[in-house]
């Protein structure tokens, strides 16, 4: 019996002949990041002996720049942690600046057939490029920094054959909406995506998928190996890898195939993404006070085109603030040049710097008490962006422009026509 | 810190529901504070003054996929509140992490949510991964915690662990 992409990455960085779901294995951790929530005082624990300071990155971004004291102290102690032990790749504020699973993507910090270790949840973001990543806690990133390994139970794999193409309008993130929806959470597995659309996907549009894996309680979310992915890894890095494709007899749990061309845009209802998504049009009209545009999900040069070609010689309503926030300065820097922050801007949105911001509540965009949000970004959990009695309604960036230019949710295909 | 040696726990029972999420357990204004201070604003949004009515022993069960969501250590909190452990029917991947990393017992019993009901008295008997209501008898078995994790729990953490290799300094008292 053959194994699963993940299966097979596990194996191999636990010198494992095969790796069946139940094992519990301890794997070689290639990349460890930490960032600064796992620097505030109420988390750091001081570490003394670095395993490898080169398979160690630091970046800055759940409060960047400093929000608060506390934040500020944790981004010194980040500073300082770096200098010691002569870590080179350390993301601080400023020009390589970005969320973390942002800068996996576009440093190819993530290296296929690898595990990669972030303590933050939406670490399976790094699986698009065929990497066990998987978001841990902060003991867990402390002791593969300390020791280069870690421990996973293996759970059973769901393949996702992604066929067909999206209509003009439609995007991942409603196909994440259609996931969530259509099968709930998937604790304790792993999703593996393939497929005939593959190559018609983009590598920020596939991202999107793995990095909401998170939100389906994943252990693992991964894609098979193919062309794109691989020419868009040896663009970045010049280390060597050995992606792992799964093989022909590998068993799954499931095996369930997407129609790209049957997506629509979709919303998920506050306070969880599970089983709660609706067609847009079932809750068109609701008044929005904030939309956000953002987050390691959808912070790309692509979110920020769709945002701009729908806003172009547009307002925001005025009784709607839109907040877009880059997943990276370098997608900034890009997004400046191609125009897209000068629209984005002069329709009335507000252009942060890259940060999670928004997204975790934590700056840039808190929400008030009974206030209601529209976000293409990660979580829509109570409380997740400010007050608890805040509403958070998700979708994509598209739905979200058109939505912040009505002043209430609004079906963005009218753009796409 | 370190777990109970005899990982047995017998307390007062109180019931959550599905998908507890860790944004509900340690929410994000807590998170700035001390670890000391957390523990009080757990389901501070869904649940208000509870923190305050749970005694030290007391056992949460819960439903599927317990403590869904993010990294933060909001195992931590569920322990420094005074609870003894947690049974849910399963519980999320990385709140496991967590929690054994945290060494705050959580047992995976699925049935369990069904024999139980608030202020119920709870007999678990970890390691034999059993979980018994004294009032009605009725009794549930849970999936093994597998031995390597079962020892991380009962040295007291990871951290301990790290601490003893020399690798972390100890927390300054």
């Amino acid at each position: 019996m053959g194994m699963t992409a993940i299966e097979k990455i596990l194996a191999r960085n636990g010198d494992l002949k095969e790796v069946r779901p139940g094992d519990v294995v301890t794997v070689r951790v290639e990349t460890s990041i930490l960032f600064d929530n796992n620097l505030m005082d109420s988390v750091w624990r001081e570490i003394l002996e670095v395993h490898d300071p080169s398979k160690v990155v630091v970046v800055i971004d759940h409060r960047a720049p400093a929000a608060h004291v506390l934040s500020a102290k944790g981004h010194k102690r980040g500073r300082e942690f770096v200098r010691k032990f002569g870590i080179t790749r350390f993301h601080d504020i400023g020009r390589e600046q970005g969320i973390s699973h942002v800068l996996v993507a576009d440093h190819g910090y993530g290296l296929p057939g690898t595990v990669l270790l972030c303590s933050d949840s939406h670490t399976c973001s790094a699986g698009v490029f065929n990497v066990a990543a998987r978001g841990v806690g902060s003991p867990d990133i402390t002791y593969s920094i300390c020791k280069g390994e870690t421990w996973f139970r293996v759970g059973e794999t769901v393949r996702y054959d992604l066929e067909g193409a999206l209509p003009p309008g439609v995007f991942t993130k409603d196909v994440f909406l259609h996931m969530a929806g259509q099968y709930g959470n998937h604790a304790t597995m792993n999703i593996e995506f393939g497929g005939p659309a593959l190559p018609g996907l983009s590598m920020n549009a596939r991202r999107t998928l793995t990095t909401m894996g998170a939100e389906l309680s994943v252990e693992f979310a991964t894609f098979e190996p193919d062309d794109v992915m691989l020419d868009y890894v040896r663009a970045r890095t010049d280390k060597p890898f050995e992606a792992q494709w799964p093989d022909e007899d590998a068993n799954y749990l499931d095996r369930r195939t997407i129609s790209l061309d049957k997506m629509e845009p979709l919303v998920a209802l506050p306070d969880t993404v599970l089983n709660n998504s609706r067609r847009v049009g079932e809750v068109a009209g609701t008044a929005v006070d904030q939309a956000f545009i953002g987050s390691c999900a959808n912070g790309t040069l692509e979110d920020f085109a769709i945002a701009a070609r729908i806003l172009d010689g547009r307002r925001v309503s005025s009784n709607t603030r839109l907040i877009v926030t880059p997943g990276t300065q370098n997608i900034y820097r890009e997004a400046m040049r191609l125009g897209y922050v000068q629209t984005i801007a002069e329709a009335g949105a507000v252009v942060t710097n890259a940060t999670c911001g928004a997204c975790g509540g934590g700056s840039l965009g808190v929400l008030g008490p009974g206030e209601t949000c529209i976000t293409a970004s990660t979580r829509n959990f109570k409380g997740r962006m400010g007050d608890p009695s805040a509403r958070i309604f998700m979708a994509s960036p598209a739905t979200v422009a058109a939505s912040a230019i009505a002043g209430k949710i609004a079906n963005p295909l009218e753009y796409f026509q | 810190m370190t777990a109970d040696e005899t990982m047995v726990f017998r307390g007062r029972v109180w019931v959550v529901g599905d998908n507890i999420n860790t944004d509900l357990i340690l929410p994000i204004q807590a998170y700035y504070l001390t670890i000391a201070e957390q523990p009080k604003w757990v389901f501070s949004a869904n649940r208000p003054g509870w923190s305050e009515q749970v005694q030290k022993g007391d056992i949460l069960i819960g439903g599927k996929n317990f403590g869904m969501g993010s990294s933060r250590p909001a195992a931590r909190s569920l322990k420094n509140l005074g609870l003894a452990c947690v049974v849910a029917e399963s519980i999320n991947g990385l709140f496991y992490r967590n929690a054994v990393n945290f060494a705050f017992p959580a047992l995976e019993a699925p049935g369990v949510s069904a024999i139980f009901e608030e202020g119920d008295t709870a007999e678990v008997l970890f390691e034999e991964f059993r979980v018994r209501n004294t009032r009605t008898g009725k009794e549930c078995r849970g999936g093994a915690m597998p031995a390597p994790l079962l020892n991380i729990l009962k040295a007291g953490g990871i951290y301990r662990l790290l601490e003893k290799e020399g690798k972390i300094a100890p927390v300054a008292s």
